[in-house]
């Protein structure tokens, strides 16, 4: 197989490999990586042809193109060497066809002069055809790539461009233009990713549990999938919830953004539910041939508690005889609103891979947002389950928080291990308080003293305890308030 | 909400989801909307052995829709049978036949507007509200 070049984007460092491996399958194409750093925007993979690279990049958020490799080397020198060595068997196909030659460099610049002259040291290669620099045929990119502070490239390639990625559809999603969005809404660059990462593809079914504003359903649409999706608050769904937009007054909902992309032959619907009372059918009914799930992949951002609570149906208390006549007398009024109560985070991640492990088709995945504070970077708890396999980690950094996108595969009966669905017994938080029940938000909203603790004190032992006071002024008032 | 997603919809009481009768929910007072789109072959292809097709039929009996075949068709029956094609090699575009033009037109046209989504075990009602139906449980029953 072939050597291609992929030209990365240098951010989501560790989102652009799993896309690429997700692409790959998508189009059932064998891919193999034979070079790829975090650091560098230049992957080298070997796949089967030219069509079966731009069928893998067409889709690709994270990548800008994918070059057919024609030499590399350290210097000049070397690459020049090897484009000998390696491509010379090609160089006759574009003898006369009208082609250009260009210069991508990577933490780097040349001026002209320099650029004509790098260029120039190619003219072995014997091209005889008119240059054109607006639909040439052939496009050739010479990369450099630098490094630190020495003056000149620490590495350069030569490529013959194959295809461009589809990293077009980041503008054309851009949440800035979007009809309708809410406070939480994923940006469209990470919402297409995620999208990718699930296999969103023509023919397949998907769902988001927690839609809000529906831009993960429109990022799998965009792909060709059908979808729908549901959220515990009907008015996001329905847009009576106000907007997210300053001045926005007038009603928005999810269907009129898929009508601003023309996706709406896509768009199966919404409907009001909680993952934990789920209406999906979760077993069998009559045909016994559809034995197994019937959707092709789930996509989410459940809420963390933070800006979204993270809330399910029910009562913080049970509720006594009264209550209980008082809400069966009155639920079909059409101002009822059923109560809820804050839910364990743990619980619910948990939840959501129980309902892909009843709702998924074989091989079909998952891809779920997850946050997590960075002092518990020691030890990434992922959720598992029996069924599903862990296909990739990907993970978006801040400051002292960060999130992951979590995809799972729904392994085929024969792979569930005998006996494994009996031992899932777990517990979680008990408590009735969301700051009891989500680690997470605690953690959040006490500004991660852990963390900051950690950072500023990697070593002592700190006996008195002064870190506490990091919130400030509470920490210093509760102090003072103790000793009375 | 397109008819086809209630051949995924139960009733979201747990006890109910274990009883048959639970499947398919009843649309009830339902107005309906014929939303035209593009017809989408592969999905067709790719949803049809997921069909729950008996449960499929009750409902568009119900809601008074032309009776569809008491078997379900085969993906075969979706394309028009392809002899002329041939000659072009199979790079030539499959047509979509009548029997997947009618189902589309029942599963990914027709709409439910507003009206009560019935479980037939317990026989909680589920209101639809602009479309969209809403499947939260009052207080008593969770």
């Amino acid at each position: 197989m072939p050597d291609y070049l992929v030209r990365l984007v240098q951010m989501h460092e560790s989102f652009r490999q799993a896309e690429l491996q997700a692409l790959a399958d998508v189009v059932e194409v064998p891919i193999e990586f034979v070079k790829y750093e975090d650091e560098s925007p230049f992957c080298i993979v070997r796949l089967p042809s030219d069509a079966s690279a731009k069928a893998v990049i067409s889709r690709s958020l994270l990548s800008q193109g994918i070059y057919e490799l024609w030499g590399q080397g350290a210097t000049y020198d070397a690459l020049h060497k090897s484009v000998k060595e390696i491509s010379n068997a090609k160089w006759a196909q574009y003898d006369s066809v009208p082609f250009r030659f260009t210069l991508d460099c990577f933490r780097g610049t040349r001026d002209n002069a320099e650029q004509r002259e790098i260029i120039d040291s190619f003219s072995y290669l014997g091209f005889k055809g008119p240059i054109r620099m607006r639909e040439a045929d052939a496009s050739f990119k010479v990369f450099e790539e630098y490094g630190g502070k020495a003056a000149g490239p620490k590495y350069a390639y030569l490529g013959r461009f194959v295809a461009a990625s589809g990293r077009d559809a980041k503008t054309t999603y851009d949440l800035k233009k979007r009809h309708y969005i809410s406070t939480t809404s994923m940006d469209a660059e990470l919402a297409l990713v995620t999208a990718n990462m699930a296999l969103a593809a023509p023919g397949k079914l998907f769902y988001d549990p927690f839609m809000g504003t529906g831009g993960f359903p429109i990022a799998c649409a965009h792909f060709g999938a059908v979808v729908c999706g549901s959220d515990i608050d009907g008015r996001s769904i329905r847009g009576t919830g106000g907007s997210a937009r300053r001045g926005q007054t007038d009603k928005f909902d999810v269907q009129d953004n898929f009508k601003q992309y023309g996706l709406e032959s896509r768009y199966l619907g919404a409907f009001v539910s909680d993952l934990t009372n789920t209406p999906f059918r979760l077993l069998q009914h009559s045909n016994s041939a559809s034995r197994g799930g019937y959707l092709d992949g789930i996509v989410c951002d459940p809420p963390y508690g933070i800006r979204e609570g993270l809330k399910v149906l029910g009562s913080r208390d049970k509720l006594n005889e009264q209550e209980r006549a008082t809400h069966e007398g009155r639920y079909k009024d059409p101002g009822y609103i059923p109560p809820r109560k804050p839910y364990s985070f743990t619980a619910i991640q948990d939840d959501i891979l129980a309902f892909a492990v009843a709702t998924l088709v074989e091989n079909g995945r998952l891809s779920m947002w997850m946050p997590t504070a960075n002092d518990e970077d020691v030890e990434l708890i992922i959720p598992t389950h029996p069924c599903l396999d862990i296909v990739s980690v990907c993970v978006q950094p801040f400051n002292k928080w960060s999130r992951r996108l979590l995809t799972y595969r729904r392994r085929a009966e024969s792979e569930i291990p005998e006996g494994a669905l009996e031992s899932i017994k777990k517990e979680y938080e008990q408590g009735v308080r969301a700051d009891e029940l989500n680690d997470f938000r605690r953690k959040y909203f006490e500004g991660f003293k852990e963390f900051e603790r950690l950072r500023q004190e990697p070593s002592t032992d700190d006996t008195n305890n002064k870190a506490d006071d990091s919130k400030g002024v509470s920490g210093r008032w509760r102090e003072n308030s103790g000793a009375n | 909400m397109k008819l086809l997603t209630l051949n995924f919809l139960t009733c979201a009481i747990k006890t109910c989801k274990s009883a048959p009768s639970s499947f398919p929910l009843h649309p009830r007072d339902a107005s309906l909307e014929v939303i035209e789109t593009d017809l989408n072959l592969p999905f067709l292809k790719n949803i049809l052995p997921r069909l729950m097709w008996d449960e499929l039929r009750v409902i568009t009996s119900e809601l008074g829709l032309p009776d569809l075949p008491p078997t379900p068709p085969t993906r075969e029956d979706l394309v028009v049978a392809a002899e002329d094609a041939a000659v072009e090699g199979e790079e030539s575009e499959e047509e979509a036949s009548q029997t997947a033009k009618d189902l589309h037109r029942v599963l990914l046209e027709t709409t439910v507007k507003e009206g009560k989504l019935v479980c037939g075990n317990c026989g909680h009602e589920y209101k639809v509200l602009e479309g969209v139906p809403n499947f939260l449980l009052p207080g008593h029953l969770v």
